[in-house]
């Protein structure tokens, strides 16, 4: 029974996409239903793994691992969506992809990111991740009358299935050289298969696969104009659950080579990426008038410090880049929650004039966005700070000095746009009047996220403690 | 070491020769009155030149993915259903209700685009 | 309930949380005041029953650590949000919840009908919560977070009414003030923290305190650590010379002062130092330092109070000097006489500061005690409460303050030297004649009140904390009856704190014996000197007015001298703030700032917005262009393994 009971959140997202569909064909008020139903799955699978933190399992034939950190991740996915679901209930029918089928989405693509955390084979990762990439080519276009929403599915799509090409390319040159997709042997093989060229270059495409789903420099192109054009809601999931996932991916592949002593050969190729997008996503950022393109090209930046984590391939990398995309998804579910609600009818309220005196028409939401916005920027005692600060140490620890430099000079000049938002929201002046229509769960979501991160800020110890114990 | 593959290389020259022999057969026996139309290419039934911006039915979509999803569901049936004796003895009934799973699965997706109107063709 | 202590800590910031947020929403004052004083009243329930839970130990249980959360880890540093409660940290408490608890029902009344009643209870209560994490904090770290938030809300409520004009600013200005001098100390606090954790490699009070017990540390580092702690303590206490800042805060609202500044978060400093007793006697030369600070202090101020005419002035100036007395004894090595001092002189200080408040709520505003006279008839509770408290200042027998004084007084005595005791004793006199001259200028004598004035005594809600606070001034002291009197059991509060401080009393190791008759001799003596103050002040301020004028034109030099506070204000301003001002309007101002600082980073974010600019142009929306660029970066990394391997 044991097997059963911690395979429960697998099971409950499995059998609530069913569930759901047939909501979606026979019940009168599907949307409300479905969305209400995908909140309470959402809710119990995420504290079910919170809760069996401790249990770590093997599951089909060891191609599945529930259990230890995998689980902080399996909540993460779960807890992340379920806000999204909350923020999701008004603002659909404002943005007009009000359907069943769009939270029917979100289960499946959830299912796909808990297979990728859990994944403890290379297949299981790829399942894992062509189930939720499918249904993110599917949430970026849901709203099928809308132009801009078609391009950013197409595009999403098109440049989508280009990089899964390569990490199955890499996947079979891994199989090819090492004669097995199990992540625990190919780990066993590395340090004998560090001179095998085409050993190197799967592992290598793999990553490239990986760094684009993370939006990393030079696999980023996709993500300001997806990002743009879904719906804000969807956006903010992206960057959030879906990042989460890519790096869960490669946590558990490149992370489990690091923390069996191996040498971290492809540290240049991440130090490389983490320093191009960090100043390219920041230098970008300032340059942008969309709020929704500014949080792509943060999302972008967010993505390079998450690299030095891995960059500096230690405990401390790998435990600071969990940190940080916790502390990461609630900061930015809520900034994108807090759009979402201002956003108006058809792409208005979007740009930054529309967030001039808000302080003054909306102080609460205001306050919730500066929050967000100060933890973006690394303001402690929110909990960006400390993400910075784990990883920033991490890299220390592993003599890459220079690199947690670069972050903080990447940090700086985040600064600069991240507060310009709460300048423009609290000292400048305006005649323009802002409807903002009004949505109890969206607010909802975003004080939940608003609270975490505060919380996270004011305890960080506990948490890092809590995932260090599971790494080790 | 080749000598492995020598069923391969024969099922290869007898569709060759089949090939070969039967367009060659049609040509050399068959009647031969040729107009614009026959002499055009063939494009399963579609006008092979025009504009490239053509509108096709969303049908025309619909089936072919709907294809694809039984196409898929029978590659995974068949193996089964050779197989399924060998598998029961080893593994009992498990076998037949993973399958089940399977197929209520796939019968639940059929059910929903009847349900949305995928199969109302006009 | 010693496992809930850290709702002591949670309810006053709940109590922040809903009147700092909601509490502009909520029209109704009692709401507002029974949010702000319950959480505190529940804090001290909490406090009590920890207290009585902790009691029923025996002696060796009683030092408990209720941990919440981990904050940080890093490295070597592993800092917990926890909480002690031991026999020092519960009295703190309970002085702080109590006498907290009082102040804020007594605020009800007080500040009745301001425009920022909620303002004022929000940050009375985090405060509270500022000043609790104070002194439960289990390791430095978060004692400094008390320590800092104790001075943001002092700054904040020192400058509560910031458009009233006060002597010759504003009242913002002595917040700032405030701020300022304790920076001086505060950043002293700082440095002898990082050396504690760079001697001992730790900042969890258990840890540090047992290495530091343990051998092999050079004196001269303790010297460092403790005179760095010192800084921190005379800045938070206002000892000579940072002690400026006192006066001026009486600025704010009177139940703030007698609540901040002068029963408990000036005490900070005397807790600290008691807490980091092992470190401090492991310095005996900064012990002196402490000791004569402590000495000069209580006769400097006693000797300022003498003259002032505002009567929150002479009672600032009396705080500074009782806190003299708490430092003279914590130098002289008498830990438990000094926290004994810190108790009861919260008791009356803050009953005399609510009675001044009391006193000026009846006169409309008016502060100058030259204008009062003959107030008893008007305000017959304040004057009853005011007068215990004052003969509890004085020192006169049975009266809490005189146990607590005369302990320390004995102590320096005992474990100093006679010059210690002379300057105690005749401080002892200062503190009679003033308090007195006080209370005969304002209760007795002739009516010399402004004829609009119509004085009359003050709402239940006042007089009642009034009533409670002038018991606990009277009976407080039973608590610490000295061995003398007392017999066997002994000294009831020294041998409650003993466990604390036995470690720093074994290494002191300088307990003289004295006869029971030197103690007698000397406590009579005391009590002499203070009935003579008394006696005098009866004689110069309520028989004889004019004899006060004679006495001052005589000695116009010295009036002058003590008018004026002994320049030191002027004297800090010419010698430091005006160069300072002048410095950094010339130099760091216009040259480094607007210049050089100026100059850099304007002309960065305009080459980081011109390079953003260009970039954008980048993403031009094109998904072959995006493919294009994946690819030759596909193309870069696989070139790269290719020629690495």
């Amino acid at each position: 029974m044991q097997e059963i009971y911690n395979l429960i959140p697998f099971v409950l997202i499995s059998a609530g996409i069913l569930v759901s569909l047939i909501f979606e064909m026979y019940a009168k008020n599907s949307k409300r239903i479905i969305a209400w139903f995908s909140v309470f799955i959402f809710l119990a699978a995420g504290f079910h793994s919170l809760v069996n933190v401790d249990n770590a399992q093997l599951f089909f034939n060891s191609m599945l691992q529930v259990g230890g950190n995998i689980n902080i991740f399996i909540f993460l996915f779960n807890f992340a969506a379920a806000l999204v679901v909350l923020m999701a209930m008004d603002y659909s029918s404002k943005y007009g992809n009000n359907f069943g089928e769009f939270y029917i989405l979100l289960q499946s693509s959830v299912l796909g990111m808990m297979l990728m955390a859990g994944a403890k084979d290379l297949f299981v990762i790829f399942l894992g991740l062509e189930i939720m990439s499918v249904s993110f080519y599917a949430l970026a276009g849901l709203n099928r009358m809308r132009l801009k929403a078609n391009e950013a599915s197409l595009k999403y799509f098109l440049l989508g299935s280009f990089a899964t090409g390569f990490i199955v390319y890499g996947i079979a040159l891994i199989f090819g050289s090492t004669n097995t997709t199990s992540i625990p042997q190919i780990v066993d093989k590395f340090g004998e298969l560090t001179h095998n060229l085409l050993f190197m270059a799967g592992i290598l495409m793999f990553l490239i696969g990986f760094s684009f789903k993370m939006a990393a420099f030079p696999f980023h192109m996709w993500v300001p104009d997806v990002y743009e054009g879904s719906a804000t809601t969807v956006a903010g999931f992206f960057s959030t659950a879906g990042k989460t996932a890519a790096f869960s991916a490669v946590i558990i592949t490149l992370g489990s080579v690091f923390m069996h002593g191996n040498a971290n050969i492809f540290e240049p190729y991440l130090v490389v990426l983490a320093v191009t997008s960090m100043l390219y996503g920041s230098i970008v950022a300032i340059a942008q008038n969309n709020i929704k393109r500014m949080l792509a090209y943060s999302s972008i930046a967010h993505a390079g410090y998450l690299m030095i984590g891995l960059a500096s391939g230690n405990y401390e990398g790998i435990a600071g880049i969990i940190f940080y995309l916790a502390a990461y998804t609630f900061m930015n579910l809520g900034a994108f929650g807090v759009v979402a609600l201002i956003e108006g009818k058809d792409e208005t309220n979007l740009t930054f004039e529309s967030y001039t005196g808000l302080s003054k028409k909306q102080p609460f939401l205001a306050a919730m966005l500066a929050i967000c916005m100060f933890s973006l920027a690394g303001i402690p005692p929110f909990a960006g700070f400390f993400g910075k600060y784990y990883i920033f140490i991490a890299a220390i620890k592993s003599d890459l000095t220079w690199l947690a430099i670069v972050g903080v000079i990447s940090s700086v000049i985040s600064i600069y746009f991240y507060l310009r938002v709460v300048v423009i929201m609290y000292f400048n002046e305006t005649e323009i009047d802002l409807t903002v229509q009004k949505s109890n769960y969206g607010l909802l979501a975003v004080v939940i996220s608003v609270i975490l991160v505060i919380i996270i800020g004011i305890a960080p110890g506990s948490l890092i403690d809590l995932i260090s114990s599971f790494l080790k | 070491m080749l000598t492995q593959y020598i069923p391969i290389f024969i099922v290869l020259s007898i569709a060759i020769i089949f090939a070969v022999v039967t367009v060659s057969a049609s040509k050399i026996f068959g009647p031969q009155r040729p107009n614009k139309e026959k002499l055009s290419t063939y494009e399963s039934g579609m006008k092979p030149v025009g504009t490239t911006r053509e509108r096709m039915s969303i049908k025309y979509y619909l089936v072919a993915m709907l294809f694809i999803i039984f196409d898929i569901e029978v590659v995974f049936v068949y193996p089964w259903a050779v197989n399924f004796k060998s598998m029961y003895a080893e593994q009992g009934i498990s076998v037949f209700f993973s399958m089940l799973v399977f197929l209520i699965v796939l019968e639940l997706g059929y059910l929903y685009v009847y349900k949305k109107g995928g199969f109302k063709w006009d | 309930m010693i496992e809930l202590i850290y709702l002591t800590v949670l309810l006053p910031l709940l109590g922040f949380i809903i009147n700092g947020v909601f509490g502009s929403k909520i029209k109704n004052e009692k709401v507002i005041g029974i949010i702000g004083s319950s959480t505190i009243g529940l804090s001290f329930i909490i406090t009590v029953l920890a207290f009585f839970e902790t009691l029923s130990l025996p002696t060796e249980n009683r030092e408990h650590i209720i941990e919440l959360f981990t904050w940080l880890k890093v490295g070597g540093l592993d800092i917990h949000i926890a909480y002690q409660v031991d026999q020092l940290s519960l009295v703190m408490a309970l002085v702080v919840t109590g006498v907290g608890f009082i102040i804020h029902v007594y605020s009800m009344g007080y500040m009745h009908g301001d425009k920022s009643y909620w303002r004022y209870f929000a940050y009375l209560n985090l405060f509270i919560f500022a000043m609790m994490n104070l002194i439960l904090a289990d390791n430095f770290v978060l004692l400094f977070l008390g320590w800092e938030g104790v001075g943001l809300c002092s700054y904040l409520l020192i400058g509560f009414w910031y458009e009233k004009k006060f002597e010759k600013s504003t009242t913002s200005e002595a917040g700032k003030k405030a701020f300022i001098v304790n920076r001086i100390g505060d950043f002293g606090f700082l440095l002898g923290i990082f050396l504690i954790y760079l001697t001992f490699g730790s900042l969890n009070f258990g840890e540090v305190f047992a290495r530091a017990g343990a051998p092999g540390i050079p004196e001269s580092t303790f010297n460092y650590i403790a005179l760095f702690l010192f800084i921190g303590a005379v800045g938070k206490s206002a000892q000579l010379p940072l002690y400026t800042w006192l006066p001026d805060a009486m600025a704010g609202p009177t139940p703030v002062s007698a609540l901040i500044h002068a029963a408990t978060m000036v005490t900070a400093g005397v807790y600290m130092v008691a807490r980091c007793s092992i470190i401090f006697v492991s310095a005996p030369a900064i012990l002196t330092v402490v000791a004569v600070i402590g000495a000069a202090t209580a006769l400097f101020a006693a000797t300022i109070a003498l003259v002032q005419n505002d009567i929150k002035k002479v009672l600032a100036y009396s705080t500074i000097s009782q806190l003299g007395y708490m430092f003279l004894a914590l130098g002289v090595g008498a830990f438990s006489a000094g926290i004994f001092h810190l108790m009861t002189h919260a008791f009356f200080k803050a009953l005399l500061f609510l009675g001044a408040g009391s006193i000026i709520h009846a006169m409309h505003g008016e502060q100058n005690i030259q204008n009062y006279g003959g107030l008893k008839k008007y305000l017959p509770t304040t004057f009853a409460t005011f007068l215990i408290a004052s003969l509890a200042i004085s020192g006169i027998p049975l009266l809490s303050g005189f146990f607590s004084k005369d302990e320390i007084l004995w102590f320096s005595f005992a474990n100093g030297n006679v010059l210690y005791w002379g300057i105690g004793a005749f401080t002892a006199l200062l503190t009679a004649f003033y308090m007195f001259r006080l209370v005969y200028l304002t209760f007795m004598g002739k009516e010399r009140i402004a004829k609009d004035k119509h004085p009359h005594e003050s709402p239940k809600v006042m007089t009642i904390p009034l009533i409670i606070l002038g018991v606990l001034s009277a009976i407080g002291g039973f608590i610490g009856i000295p061995a003398l009197f007392s017999g066997e059991s002994g000294n009831k509060f020294e041998h409650w704190l003993e466990p604390i401080f036995k470690n720093a009393g074994n290494k002191l190791a300088i307990y003289q014996t004295h006869s029971h008759s030197t103690e007698i001799i000397l406590m009579i003596i005391s009590v002499v000197l203070a009935i003579t103050g008394i006696m005098v002040a009866r004689n110069i301020y309520l028989k004889n007015p004019s004899f006060a004028d004679k006495m001052k034109n005589r000695f116009n030099g010295v009036y002058k001298i003590l008018w004026n506070k002994y320049f030191v204000d002027e004297f800090y301003d010419r010698l430091i703030v005006r160069p300072i001002y002048r410095f950094s309007e010339s130099v760091l101002w216009k040259i480094t700032d607007a210049k050089i600082i100026d100059g850099v980073v304007d002309g960065t974010a305009s080459l980081v917005n011109s390079i953003s600019e260009k970039i954008r142009k980048f993403e031009n929306g094109v998904a072959q262009f995006y493919a294009l660029i994946m690819t030759v970066g596909v193309a870069i990394a696989l070139f790269w393994i290719i020629f690495s391997l």
